[in-house]
């Protein structure tokens, strides 16, 4: 006689209307293949735990932000925002698509080079460039978006050793109306400071300023906010225009649109939450188009969108370690993965779906990660199904910020794996081996030998 | 482990305890363990059953089993938390 399945027991107490609180609808089907790709062959092939990016999604996100945008505006250039996911193979998929490149350290820019982008087409953000480095951006002819007071002089000192005439942007910080204000990047609109700083620019004369830029914040669900960016960057580019007679070529308004994952905190489902690509651009377009630019004035829009372009592309394969039930009756599962490479789980309740079949009876349930500390919680409480030793899952929505900000610590990063859009995996990044920790490593002479 | 000898069992997995009012739901092997503890089987009978019954091995059953009971003990289902 065959054997049933074995599904270990379960018993959840039923609080009604209560009923559900945590597990929402979606994470009760399990995933077993990503784009034609078994989760379980992936893993057998590459380890677990993985990074698996979907090249599809990527380029279908992209087209639909972009389409977004150019229905409602003649003139928009999408820039990737390296910090997001600078793996080469990803940034060179968005530059196919069309997008510069978006920086904000000597690293990242010369990543950029390394990927084959003009230097005209990168544009070079935040507040740590160093002369050399921002040598090379003039001498590329790159976007060199200044921060502080300090950068503008240096680049004015460069400018008179140099031929090239750098091509400069500002940052500009603004009260939108959302708390907390990004105050400590660029130069403020209320108080003047950003119109002193473009005045000794246009004054000097050493420099063309051509764009004005702004990042509002990051994970913005309110696209008013970015009605009244683009309303003050424009007033701004009208006075230039007005006081100095140049015209500004282009309006960079940053990233920050939200992506479809779920805050901590938040009640509602990040999809249901998050405003869709139309409305951001409704809100940008909009102003723009009403700021009363002349005919033939209108600038070009730039957009550095990072998260809301990556993250639904992303996900992470892991699998389970152990079970354990606390003190309090909670079930507790433990993942090959934790927060040293899911960051992002400090933010998010990040959706985890098992990647083999299994009952609708779940328990209340804490994931945990296998580091040895308190603090490595991936889900303080989902109701999840019973998942057994080597069981493996799914976690939703981790192409942002997670193959940047991933630690090295107590283990090696694991590998990612990108699937074309003929459903062909390819290894893009490989997983690291002691050497890749070691290598760096000098031992002084004297303690070669540990002497035990 | 004894159960407290009034609580309900549906064949659905719904599982009532009419001395608190409490209800909770078990999954269909969840269901059969409670009904072999209702009918005072010993735990070395519901591992034979269970083990005859299901595709797995003897260490991963008793390490649930043990779980399981404790689970049922924390919800108050055990007789010891019955009042006469
Ligand atoms: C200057 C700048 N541009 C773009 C981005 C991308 O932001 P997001 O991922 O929120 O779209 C960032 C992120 O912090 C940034 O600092």
């Amino acid at each position: 006689m065959k054997k049933v399945q074995y599904e270990r027991p379960v018993i959840q107490r039923l609080n009604v209307g209560l009923m559900n609180k945590y597990g929402s609808r979606t994470e009760f089907t399990p995933v077993t293949q990503i784009d034609g790709n078994a989760v379980a062959q992936l893993i057998t092939q590459y380890g677990s735990p993985l990074f698996v990016i979907s090249e599809r999604t990527i380029r279908q996100t992209y087209r639909q932000a972009n389409r977004a945008f150019k229905t409602r505006y003649p003139k928009v250039q999408f820039a990737w925002s390296y910090k997001t996911n600078y793996i080469n193979a990803v940034c060179n998929v968005f530059h196919q698509e069309g997008s510069w490149a978006e920086v904000v350290s000597g690293f990242e820019y010369s990543k950029a080079i390394y990927n084959g982008v003009p230097g005209n087409k990168i544009i070079f953000n935040g507040p740590d460039k160093s002369a050399e480095e921002l040598k090379l951006a003039i001498e590329n002819n790159s976007l060199i978006h200044i921060d502080n007071l300090d950068e503008l002089y240096t680049i004015n000192d460069l400018a008179s050793t140099l031929t090239k005439r750098p091509r400069v942007a500002i940052r500009v910080n603004m009260d939108t109306g959302v708390y907390p204000m990004w105050d400590r990047f660029g130069f403020n609109y209320e108080n003047g400071e950003a119109l002193d700083a473009i005045n000794k620019i246009v004054l000097n004369n050493n420099m063309d300023l051509v764009g004005l830029h702004c990042h509002i914040g990051t994970f913005m669900l309110t696209p008013s906010a970015y009605a009244i960016a683009a309303t003050k960057l424009s007033e701004l580019a009208i006075s230039i225009q007005k006081k100095h007679k140049k015209s500004i070529e282009y309006i960079d308004m940053g990233g920050g649109f939200a992506s479809h994952n779920t805050l901590k905190g938040s009640y509602l489902q990040g999809i249901d939450a998050s405003p869709g690509f139309d409305q951001y651009a409704e809100a940008i377009c909009t102003s723009l188009l009403n700021a009363g630019f002349s005919e033939g004035e209108l600038p070009l829009l730039i957009l550095e969108t990072g998260r809301a372009l990556i993250d639904e592309a992303g996900y992470l394969l892991g699998s389970v370690i152990s079970n354990k039930r606390l003190s309090d009756g909670r079930r507790a599962t433990i993942m090959d993965f934790g927060v040293n490479i899911l960051f992002t789980s400090f933010w998010y309740n990040h959706k985890i779906s098992p990647a083999q079949p299994f009952s609708q009876y779940t328990e209340d349930t804490v994931i945990y990660g296998p580091l040895c500390m308190n603090i490595d919680v991936v889900r303080e409480n989902i109701a999840f199904p019973a998942l057994k030793k080597n069981d493996q899952v799914v976690v939703h929505t981790v192409g942002a910020y997670n193959m940047t900000q991933w630690m090295q610590f107590i283990a090696m990063r694991p590998a990612v794996v990108l699937i074309d859009m003929n459903d062909k995996p390819h290894l893009i990044r490989k997983r690291e081996n002691i050497n890749s920790v070691q290598n760096e490593e000098v031992m002084p002479d004297y303690l070669k030998d540990c002497l035990l | 482990m004894k159960l407290k000898k009034n609580i309900a069992l549906s064949d659905t997995g719904f599982v009532f305890d009419p001395s608190n009012g409490n209800s909770f739901s078990t999954n269909p092997i969840g269901l059969e363990i409670i009904q072999l503890l209702k009918q005072n089987k010993t735990q070395s009978e519901i591992e034979t059953k269970i083990l005859s019954t299901y595709e797995v091995d003897k260490n991963t059953f008793e390490k649930d089993y043990y779980d399981f009971v404790n689970m049922l003990g924390k919800l108050k289902l055990n007789a010891a938390d019955e009042k006469d």
